[in-house]
């Protein structure tokens, strides 16, 4: 029993993606085990959005399978929505339901899709604003807060699923820096608690402390796929060296 | 001229009557309106094809008429097919077709106004595309709906008045007749003008209500709707709700 725990929860083995003519996915594999952290880098069109919506089935891939527990689920997208309970995702732009509350937006799943009780799903959610350090804010909505509160809400909203995956689409790219260290200090906490996640961040801080891999994509491919140390440790592909350089100067 | 006799038209039965009824084919076919407005709106969104082709002739004919030759045309041509209607029904059919073609479009761009991430967002929780249409898209698009449906409503009011060609007794043809058999212009016309005035101020009044109503976040901000004296002088005033 004890290795089930090492057994890859998300196995994505040589999906590819064309928006017509356009190939932005290219045989693309990746293992992330349970309890991980995955980050993701890659310049900007690389397809690390792409990638992350086709976990999700928000994209079908062309081919390819995506096993999710041991299921494949790449070609299940009458069960989606089923799939996509138990995977939570947080978006550049919060995405928070701009006519509801802070602790409503955090309500509204479990109770129209797990069908909770409303004061169930409120229990939930407050003990989630807790953790994501904002409960005096719950009846506050998305436009009176600050982007680093929004977008904690938001990962609040996805958690209150109780989801076995966490994506993160750059989820820190459209804050302004003062409020970056609050949203990665919420998401770093999930990771050591073993919230099983990939995150497409170019925070490189964030990776050296939450990493447990580190993947370079560029083209749509997968270029490198390395653990933290050796990836940090300087034996990587030359590519993705120079893209490191890059983003840290 | 007679102030006494406007005053007795006012409260005359004839003239009571006819603003009632005024005021019930407004109403209904506002009501009805909106359906079709919505249901067209939905299919619209569907991407069925056969539907969406359908719901584009449906528009085409009664965006690309005037409404007093569809009142007609319903009244005078559906009997010649065998369907028998009253003139009110007839009445009531033509504006709520009529109302639908406009209605839809004002729906659909609220709609659309909801941002694509708003629905992305709600999908990747698990709820079915239904669920985020109704408690998701659907409620941000209703208070972006409200100020032109507003304008539809006060819109209908005085649209209704056509419909005095196929002899419903609504209040303009009452006020008419009256006139015409004593020559009285200005105090039967004076009478129906209080009755069109005082029915727009109370829808005016209706919708500053629901678009409060429905700003939910006013106790803690001084964002007000534009106020009913606005309202009353600047018919087309853009209405924000952001
Ligand atoms: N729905 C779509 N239709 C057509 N092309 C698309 C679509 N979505 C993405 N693309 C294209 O796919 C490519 C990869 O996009 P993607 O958003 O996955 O890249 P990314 O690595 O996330 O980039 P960024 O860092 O800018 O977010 C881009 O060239 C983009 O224009
Ligand atoms: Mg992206």
């Amino acid at each position: 029993m004890k290795n089930r725990e090492h057994m890859p929860l998300l196995e994505i083995m040589g999906i590819n993606k064309s928006f017509g003519d356009l190939k932005i996915l290219k045989s693309c594999s990746l293992n992330v085990r349970s309890r991980e952290t995955m980050v993701i880098i890659g310049p900007s069109g690389s397809g690390k959005s792409t990638l992350l919506r086709c976990i999700n089935l928000l994209e079908p891939a062309d081919d390819g399978n995506i096993f999710f527990e041991g299921n494949d689920i790449a070609r299940e997208l009458r069960r989606a929505p089923e799939v996509r309970r138990e995977i939570g995702m947080v978006f550049q732009n919060f995405e928070l339901f701009q006519h509801l509350t802070a602790i409503e937006n955090i309500m509204l799943a479990p109770m129209k899709v797990l069908g909770m009780s409303r004061s169930d799903a409120h229990d939930v959610a407050m003990d989630l604003l807790k953790k994501v350090r904002i409960p005096e804010r719950a009846d506050f909505f998305p436009d009176e807060l600050s982007g680093g509160q929004q977008q904690r809400i938001a990962i609040a909203r996805a958690l209150a699923m109780k989801p076995k995956l966490m994506l993160y689409d750059e989820p820190t790219s459209a804050l302004d820096p003062e409020m970056i260290r609050e949203v990665l200090d919420v998401m770093a906490e999930l990771s050591s608690e073993g919230m099983t996640s990939i995150v497409v961040t170019h925070e490189m801080g964030f990776a050296k402390r939450a990493a447990d891999q580190i993947v370079f994509m560029e083209d749509g491919e997968v270029i490198e796929n390395a653990p933290r140390d050796s990836f940090f440790g300087g034996t990587v592909n030359e590519r993705a060296t120079r893209f490191l350089d890059q983003i840290l100067h | 001229m007679s102030l006494d006799l406007v005053f007795d038209y006012v409260f005359s039965p004839a003239f009571f009557d006819g603003a009632l009824l005024t005021l019930l084919i407004t109403v209904t076919s506002l009501f009805f309106g909106m359906i079709a407005g919505l249901v067209v709106a939905l299919l619209q969104e569907s991407r069925i094809k056969p539907l969406q082709m359908l719901t584009l002739v449906y528009l085409w004919l009664f965006r690309g008429t005037p409404v007093l030759f569809q009142i007609i045309f319903i009244y005078n041509v559906l009997p010649t097919f065998g369907v028998m209607l009253s003139a009110f029904a007839s009445a009531v059919i033509a504006l709520s077709l009529n109302e639908g073609a406009y209605m839809a479009e004002i729906i659909r761009s609220g709609l659309q106004a909801v941002k694509k991430g708003q629905r992305t967002a709600g999908l990747a929780l698990g709820m079915t595309r239904f669920s985020v249409m109704r408690y998701i898209v659907i409620p941000q698009a209703a208070r972006i709906v409200l100020p032109p449906t507003g304008n539809q409503m006060i819109g209908m009011l005085k649209t209704s008045a056509l419909v005095s060609v196929v002899a419903v007794e609504e209040l303009l043809l009452v006020a008419n007749q009256t006139a015409s058999a004593n020559f009285k212009y200005f105090e039967a016309l004076t009478a129906a003008g209080i009755y069109y005035l005082a029915l727009t101020t109370i829808f005016m009044s209706l919708q500053y209500l629901l678009e409060r109503a429905l700003d939910r976040k006013r106790p803690r901000e001084k964002r007000r709707p534009v106020s009913l004296m606005t309202r009353l002088t600047a018919l087309t005033a853009k209405t924000e709700p952001r």
